[in-house]
């Protein structure tokens, strides 16, 4: 999962570090085939009635507004988990400097706290 | 002056310069974007029944510009390899391959999908004068397999000088084929597959009617952060369109003969940019599109 080194400045490195760029593509490539795969499945998936699915399975009675909520913790987790391939390999997260992952670690609690202060103002006792 | 750390590492952040703004400029994007999609939840948490409304955006194109804007992440990190192992010529073609694949993007949404939505009508029909029109809303149906009700007819509006003719009683609408066929349970979920209003025209009466809108941002609150949310993601890929432009046009040949890695790490920060934009994209297609 690491990264290609910087470049190097000797020609025969440079011939062995091009080898290794050349094995990144081939990853790169593998990659943007899954994320099509997940995008059409992600189509599909939304049109199946996961709520029905489950009373089937579990023999659980699931409400239609359930159901639907089903459908978008599928497509949440479907959409999530293409995110976090776009992020580890082509955004090169997967071997990155520490530095940019402590930037990113404060990003994600602001943006947290940001999607807690919306959920805050739904619980608002004044214009409710 | 020669900027330093264009190419070699600064000591102390152990990166080059733009490598660290580009990750501070895009933690401010997510919070821009994360601003956005929290007011999505909240809006969409917080619509009545019926208010939310499901299947009115066209599924299989925004499939393909899905598909578009992950074939021009591939291809712009292509770009980027191929810098890397000195194929100038490759490099260029990835690069004109990802700039066709944006504008293709931004053409599909501005001339087939936007527009499209100004011309379909909806109207909201009022509470009381819903069973009036049941044999279009199908809602005792609706109800009895516990699905939200319907609460507006759509289609294409005939009669466009009933919006402002105070002496028009009723606005013609020719209906989408959902509303001639309520009850089917096939009509119960949105289709895949996008067709258009039917012929059959259905008169409604202005007094049962609360509001009549085009799907413009002023229909709902759906629509308004389906256009806020889709217009500013466009913007984003108008912009990263523009910075490829420049990198792809002969004055950037010039940076890569003076020295081929600062053209490469130029293209790797705009390019960590334009995941981010297909990364956002990953999010709205199914927020907007599917659920």
């Amino acid at each position: 999962m690491n990264n290609p080194p910087d470049i190097a400045q000797d020609p025969a490195e440079h011939e062995e570090y091009a080898h290794g760029v050349h094995q990144h593509v081939s990853r790169y490539l593998m990659v943007g085939g899954l994320l099509l795969f997940f995008t059409l499945l992600t189509v599909a998936l939304s049109y199946v009635d996961f709520g029905g699915f489950f009373s089937w399975l579990f023999h659980i009675h699931v409400s239609p507004d359930g159901g639907r909520k089903l459908n978008i913790t599928v497509a949440i987790l479907v959409a999530a988990f293409k995110a976090s391939l776009v992020g580890l390999i082509f955004m090169h997260l997967a071997a990155e400097k520490r530095l940019i992952y402590r930037v990113l670690v404060f990003t994600g609690l602001f943006v947290l706290a940001l999607f807690w202060l919306t959920y805050f103002a739904w619980y608002d006792p004044i214009t409710r | 002056m020669e900027i330093p750390y264009t190419i070699s590492t600064r000591p102390d952040t152990g990166l080059w310069n733009a490598k660290i703004g580009i990750w501070l400029f895009l933690a401010s994007e997510v919070m821009l974007f994360g601003g956005l999609f929290s007011a999505y939840v909240f809006l969409r948490l917080d619509a009545r029944p019926g208010e939310w409304p499901h299947g009115l955006l066209n599924v299989p194109i925004g499939t393909m510009n899905t598909a578009i804007l992950i074939l021009s992440s591939v291809t712009v990190v292509l770009a980027w390899a191929a810098l890397k192992m000195r194929r100038y010529r490759a490099y260029w073609w990835y690069m004109l391959a990802t700039i066709s694949c944006g504008l293709i993007f931004l053409f599909v949404k501005l001339y087939f999908e936007w527009p499209q939505k100004f011309e379909h009508f909806g109207a909201f029909i009022k509470p009381e004068a819903r069973e009036k029109y049941e044999q279009y809303l199908g809602n005792h149906h609706r109800e009895s397999k516990g699905f939200e009700p319907r609460i507006e007819i759509t289609g294409h509006l005939e009669n466009h000088e009933a919006l402002h003719d105070p002496n028009a009683k009723e606005y013609e609408i020719a209906v989408d084929p959902v509303f001639l066929d309520p009850n089917n349970p096939v009509n119960d979920r949105p289709h895949f597959l996008f067709v258009p209003p039917t012929d059959h025209v259905v008169k409604i009466e202005k007094e049962d009617v609360d509001r009549i809108d085009s799907f413009g941002p002023w229909h709902s609150a759906y629509f308004a952060s389906y256009f806020t949310i889709t217009g500013l993601h466009g913007a984003h890929v108008l912009g990263g369109v523009l910075v490829f432009l420049y990198m792809w046009l002969p004055v950037s040949k010039k940076v890569y003969q003076r020295n081929p890695e600062h053209l490469a790490n130029r293209v790797e920060v705009s390019g960590l940019f334009w995941h981010f934009v297909d990364l956002v994209w990953i999010f709205v297609f199914p927020l907007f599109y599917l659920l």
